[in-house]
């Protein structure tokens, strides 16, 4: 099968001496960088520690469900795990995995500016996403906390006595690191480009970004107030969620939720933008309707934060206001529609090949689909009323943000390894990797469909006998997804010494990430480069490959 | 804007850098512009956080008006008047060092500091007076909270005593008070902040880091200070004037 | 080389009871597979569809077969094409499933309405008959039973998935959620809203009988006392006759009547009194006074628990003449003779919270 791969001359290509990661040396000169990419790199290694976490709380989750009854651990320690599992993964892996590795390192590159706006506060990002991540890791250390990740009054604020402060107070000081990350995105895009860099001219990339630093800026303080106040009145009694002292719960679910929901665009639109990126490349096309899909992702940052109360259909919200958010939700759909089938007929009349991160992509694509009509299931009032709470909404966001996020995360990762790293990755192996996560991604989470279709709630420790054989296939399953992580995490490591230089532009893209050295220089450009072509124009760059040719003649 | 970096390129070719310009930037008005941006975006984000607060106060307001009235009625409106003058004036004094940074003038920026330094504390300090108080009477929420001084009223200080409600109406009066606790709390914390920073922009001013027309700091903590002195605009009338028309 | 025996049995458990969806044991279960059905042939030709468009343009478009690729801006058409088409289809859920939600939450009136009661980690039901279950609830087929819910504590949901009905129990208010059984047997009762350490034990069954069996299970666990007679009892332990008494001159308005009926509050604003507003009422009088009568009830807030309260409401409702008539062709003609008083006065305490 052909390649674009195009890498220079092995036997005399060397990775350039002067780079961002050689640039100076000394552990202090990493812990106080301001470069955008170094501060990238710490988040990548950060940001794997904590997905390393938070899949062990996975596997042990599903042993105990290997079996009908509570025997690998008590109903309390499982408690702990899943709500562990959850607030790790959710506050530290997912909402920063895409923007804060691959979009910190882009994003400046991409739209040809030397840095993001505001270096220092995008290195204090990071110290506070540490110090979330640390406050977490003692939470859990000194006895956990039991009550989901959803903290949902008044259980958290009465009836639980575990760490729910502590917990809440590194959520807040993580939500902060999503918001300075936000408004550093928002800012450089607006005021950063370079001449010539119009809007249009942005690669779809940064529009994701842009849309999901909209919901990081506006969504994350109103979580913020919700945990002040939740800490308040499990600390000092106030009574604004107490139904005893005249509160409502239900005013916690909807501002809880005002947050929460648009969190699941903050996870999932960056990883959209990484599939535009990666189909267009192994396509050699432009992404078909390219405004139509820039403006998909503003529409699902716009809607996305009016279709909250769709957690809520069960909870006695009135119907009327049921019916509008029922509405609302099928609205917020129509732009994941069009994105996926804008990406399948970019395919049309391309010149395709399947290297690792198209293969990615493509599961992306399949899985994301899936996990999209799922939640349109959820959103439909009647039926959500017989499918939420159970495996079926597990399956669901498991669909959206695994089957979607970390396969568009990986996806990234390939895709832009040899220019994180001026070293490409072993190809065979990935292509391999990629195929075992999707088998073992479906082998886990599809029975989990079915289970919620018969009603299995979810978060229970023990379940009735008769979900234990679709609950083994699920176990058996988790496993294989577990050798298809470990898999990257082996060869990448090892590609970082051994892998084959790969040059400027071993993909032959268009960005302008392409056209600078890998790994980039720590100004990235020595001159601001001018913007004269279009996106994803691929016949400007054969262009440039024919001039260089001729010159060199 | 692309024709303002085509101008910013053009500069930068004149390799002239004034000493204060990032690496990353191309001219210094790109820097200002970036800056103020930044800023505002993330007063948007303040108006998020409060706007949780607000929400909440907007619907218990509705369903327990008759109790917000009467916990209303325990606040002192000439404590909460005379802190927004004190907000209003730090407000102006504010304005008026960024004025004196924009135009240079170090004593006059030197002292707007201080000034405005003087007015939060001064704020802080009624406020202080009118939590004291409310400890004193036992409409602290939590566990030392009182309803007595709403079931049995009594007359002081010459005012006429407000009429006496019934027990579950003032229990409603908890909720008022646990909003009123965290929205002024919140706000303090935010001009306790903001006092830090004054602090250090004055040791900054003394210093004459401002002096040489780097003075994006001084503006950009200016619309903090607006944006903090604003809160308190919305939090009078809501907390303190309720059904005094 | 052989399967292990115990995959075999897995395999063949599995291959035996094979099932995707629970029993429809309800009315509305086939109504809501039936959208179901819908959505997943929907969702499947969605899938197919991208899945063949994928795989197609791969195999067409492959590098070795086309090398050259056309640059295509987009197409407006096409755009309209895939906005529309699953707007349109998500639209038609939306109806469907709208139609649907409020059925399911729009109880009939002629409905015989069970308390239940949500608590760490059980639920409680309270037939109007007097019957207590924990962990279970007995129920005839072809009638239509409302759920009153509530909860003593933190949030639960009240789940039986062979019926596709679920409700939150929610502490300090009153949902409902109606269904109407149609076949006997026994279901499973789950909470599915988390709630705590037990979460995973706050299961029980959902006992459907024909109404002959039905009948013998109400005559075996009466408790002796129906529920409004319980708040009978309570109403005068609590002394409320001596503004409630339904004279003309009463300090209380005369609570005959009053369940369904439209009130005008001191405020002006006209209620509908239903179970969650005599609740209320009980609770926070000072804000429920009707109009003409002065603010003098005190509140109940703490005296009372969660099942006294029920109790209560269930009395005020019995006070109505046609509710009466109502409740008495659901259960009363099933009750045993009338039980003696000393048995009955212990029961009508169970109702007092204890200090």
């Amino acid at each position: 099968m052909s390649t674009i791969l195009n890498l220079p001359d092995q036997a005399t290509a060397r990775v350039p001496k002067r780079n961002y990661l050689t640039n100076e040396n000394g552990i202090m000169s990493w812990l106080l960088t301001g470069d955008h990419k170094r501060i990238a790199i710490l988040y990548l290694i950060s940001i794997t520690f904590f997905f390393f976490i938070g899949g062990a709380l996975a596997g042990l989750i599903r042993l105990e469900l290997l079996t009908p009854q509570s025997d690998l651990m008590a109903s309390d320690t499982y408690n702990k795990i899943f709500t562990m599992h959850g607030v790790v993964m959710i506050f530290l892996f997912l909402v920063p995995s895409v923007p804060a590795t691959l979009g910190n390192f882009l994003i400046p590159i991409m739209i040809g500016a030397k840095d993001l706006a505001f270096p220092k506060i995008n290195l204090l990002s990071w110290y506070l996403y540490l110090a979330g991540g640390a406050l977490t890791l003692g939470a859990m250390i000194s006895g956990g906390v039991d009550t989901g990740w959803t903290f949902t009054t008044p259980m958290s604020t009465h009836f639980s006595n575990t760490n729910v402060i502590t917990t809440g107070l590194a959520i807040f000081i993580a939500g902060f690191s999503s918001i300075f990350t936000g408004l550093n995105f928002i800012v450089t895009l607006h005021r950063m480009r370079a001449p010539g860099m119009t809007w249009f001219k942005m690669p779809l990339f940064c529009w994701a970004h842009y849309a999901a630093s909209i919901l990081m800026v506006l969504g994350t303080p109103v979580l913020a107030i919700t945990i002040v106040l939740v800490a308040l009145e499990r600390t000092v009694g106030i009574g604004v969620f107490d139904p005893t002292k005249g509160g409502d719960p239900i005013l916690f679910q909807h501002l809880f939720w005002f947050y929460s929901h648009p969190a699941v665009y903050i996870m999932i639109l960056p990883g959209m933008g990484v599939i535009s990126e990666v189909i267009s490349t192994f396509s050699r096309k432009r992404v078909f309707g390219y405004t139509a899909v820039a403006f998909s992702s503003v529409a699902i940052a716009v809607f996305g934060f009016f279709v909250w109360a769709h957690h809520m259909f069960i909870m006695g919200v009135s119907n009327y206001a049921v019916l509008v958010f029922s509405l609302l939700t099928m609205l917020v759909a129509v732009p994941s529609a069009i994105k996926i089938f804008n990406w399948a007929f970019t395919l049309y009349k391309g010149s395709i090949t399947f290297e690792t991160p198209m293969l990615y992509a493509f599961g992306f694509m399949g899985l994301f689909t899936i996990g999209g009509l799922t939640g349109v299931f959820l959103g439909t009032a009647g039926t959500d009323i017989h499918l939420t709470e159970t495996y079926f909404i597990v399956a669901h966001f498991h669909f959206v943000m695994v089957g979607g996020m970390l396969m568009a995360f990986l996806s990234g990762i390939h895709f832009w390894w040899p220019k994180l790293t001026g070293r490409m990755y072993p190809e065979k192996i990935s292509q391999l990797a990629a195929v075992v996560t999707f088998i073992g991604f479906n082998f886990t989470f599809f029975p989990q469909f079915l289970l919620g279709m018969l009603g299995m709630p979810r978060r229970y420790a023990a379940y009735p006998q008769e979900f234990q054989v679709l609950n083994v296939f699920s176990t058996a399953g988790a496993t294989i997804l577990g050798v298809g992580y470990l898999l990257p995490m082996i060869y990448l490591v090892w590609s970082l010494k051994y892998g084959q230089i790969a040059g400027n532009n071993p993909w032959q893209a268009t960005g302008l990430e392409w056209q600078i050295q890998s790994p980039p220089l720590t100004e990235n450009f020595t001159t601001i480069p001018i913007v004269t072509q279009d996106v994803y124009d691929y016949e400007w760059l054969e262009r440039q490959k024919e001039h260089e040719v001729t010159h060199v003649g | 804007m692309s024709d303002s970096h085509a101008v910013a390129v053009a500069e930068h070719g004149a390799h002239e850098h004034p000493a204060h310009l990032r690496h990353h930037f191309v001219s210094l008005e790109q820097q200002d512009e970036t800056a103020s941006f930044g800023m505002w975006l993330f007063l948007l984000t303040e108006i998020m956080f409060f706007g949780g607060l607000f929400t909440a106060y907007l619907i218990y307001r509705n369903w327990y008006y008759p109790a917000f009235v009467s916990a209303s009625h325990t606040l002192s409106i000439t404590l909460g008047a005379i802190n927004t003058l004190v907000l209003i004036t730090s407000s102006f004094t504010m304005a008026m060092g960024v004025w004196c940074a924009e135009t240079k003038k170090q004593k006059g920026l030197i002292w707007s500091l201080i000034a405005t330094i003087v007015l939060g504390f001064a704020f802080l300090g009624i406020k202080t007076v009118e939590y004291k108080e409310k400890f004193e009477k036992h409409h602290v929420p939590g566990s030392s909270f009182s309803i007595q001084s709403f079931v049995h009223p009594v007359a002081e200080d010459g005012k006429a005593a407000d009429k006496a409600l019934p027990a579950d109406t003032a229990a409603r009066t908890e909720v008022y008070f646990s909003l009123y606790f965290a929205m002024t709390g919140m706000h303090a914390v935010h001009m306790i902040v903001g006092i830090g920073l004054l602090l250090m922009m004055l040791v900054q001013a003394i210093r004459g880091a401002y002096s040489h027309g780097n003075i994006a700091f001084v503006e950009n903590f200016g619309l903090y200070w607006h944006f903090v002195d604003l809160v308190w605009i919305f939090l009078f009338p809501l907390l303190y004037l309720i059904s005094r028309h | 080389m052989g399967l292990s025996p115990v995959i075999w049995q897995f395999l063949v458990k599995w291959m035996v009871s094979f099932a995707i969806i629970p029993p429809e044991a309800s009315r509305i279960a086939p109504q809501v597979d039936a959208l179901l059905v819908f959505m997943t042939l929907v969702s499947l030709v969605g899938l197919t569809l991208v899945g063949l468009l994928v795989t197609a343009f791969s195999i067409l478009y492959r590098r070795d077969r086309n090398p050259v690729p056309t640059q295509i801006e987009g197409s407006t058409l096409l755009e309209a094409t895939w906005t529309i088409i699953p707007l349109g289809l998500f639209l038609i859920m939306f109806v469907w499933g709208s139609v649907l939600y409020f059925r399911i939450y729009t109880p009939p009136p002629n409905a015989m309405n069970i308390y239940v009661v949500g608590k760490q980690w059980m639920w409680k039901a309270e037939h109007p008959g007097g019957q207590h279950e924990i962990n279970s609830l007995h129920i005839p087929i072809d009638k239509p039973i409302q759920l009153t819910l509530i909860s003593q504590d933190v949030f639960h949901s009240f789940s039986i998935p062979a019926f596709r009905v679920k409700r939150e129990a929610i502490p300090g208010r009153y949902t409902t959620v109606w269904f109407e059984a149609t076949t006997p047997g026994t279901y499973h009762l789950f909470c599915t809203q988390y709630c705590g350490t037990a979460h995973s034990a706050m299961i029980g069954d959902i006992v459907v009988q024909t109404p002959e069996d039905y009948k013998m299970w109400l005559a075996g666990s009466t408790s002796g006392v129906s529920l409004a007679q319980n708040g009978e009892r309570l109403f005068s332990s609590l002394s409320c006759g001596a503004c409630h008494n339904g004279q003309p001159d009463a300090r209380g308005p005369s609570l005959a009547n009053v369940y369904g009926s439209k009130l005008t509050l001191t405020t002006g604003s006209p209620v509908l009194v239903d179970e969650a507003y005599l609740r209320q009422a009980i609770l926070n009088p000072s804000a429920h006074i009707t109009q003409g009568y002065a603010p003098i009830m005190p509140t109940y807030q703490g005296q009372i628990s969660e099942e006294g309260l029920i109790s209560l409401v269930e009395y005020i409702k019995n006070l109505n003449s046609n509710y009466r008539v109502q409740q008495t062709l659901n259960t009363t003609e099933l009750l045993p003779e009338q039980p003696d008083k000393g048995a009955a006065k212990g029961a009508a305490m169970q109702g007092v919270a204890k200090p």
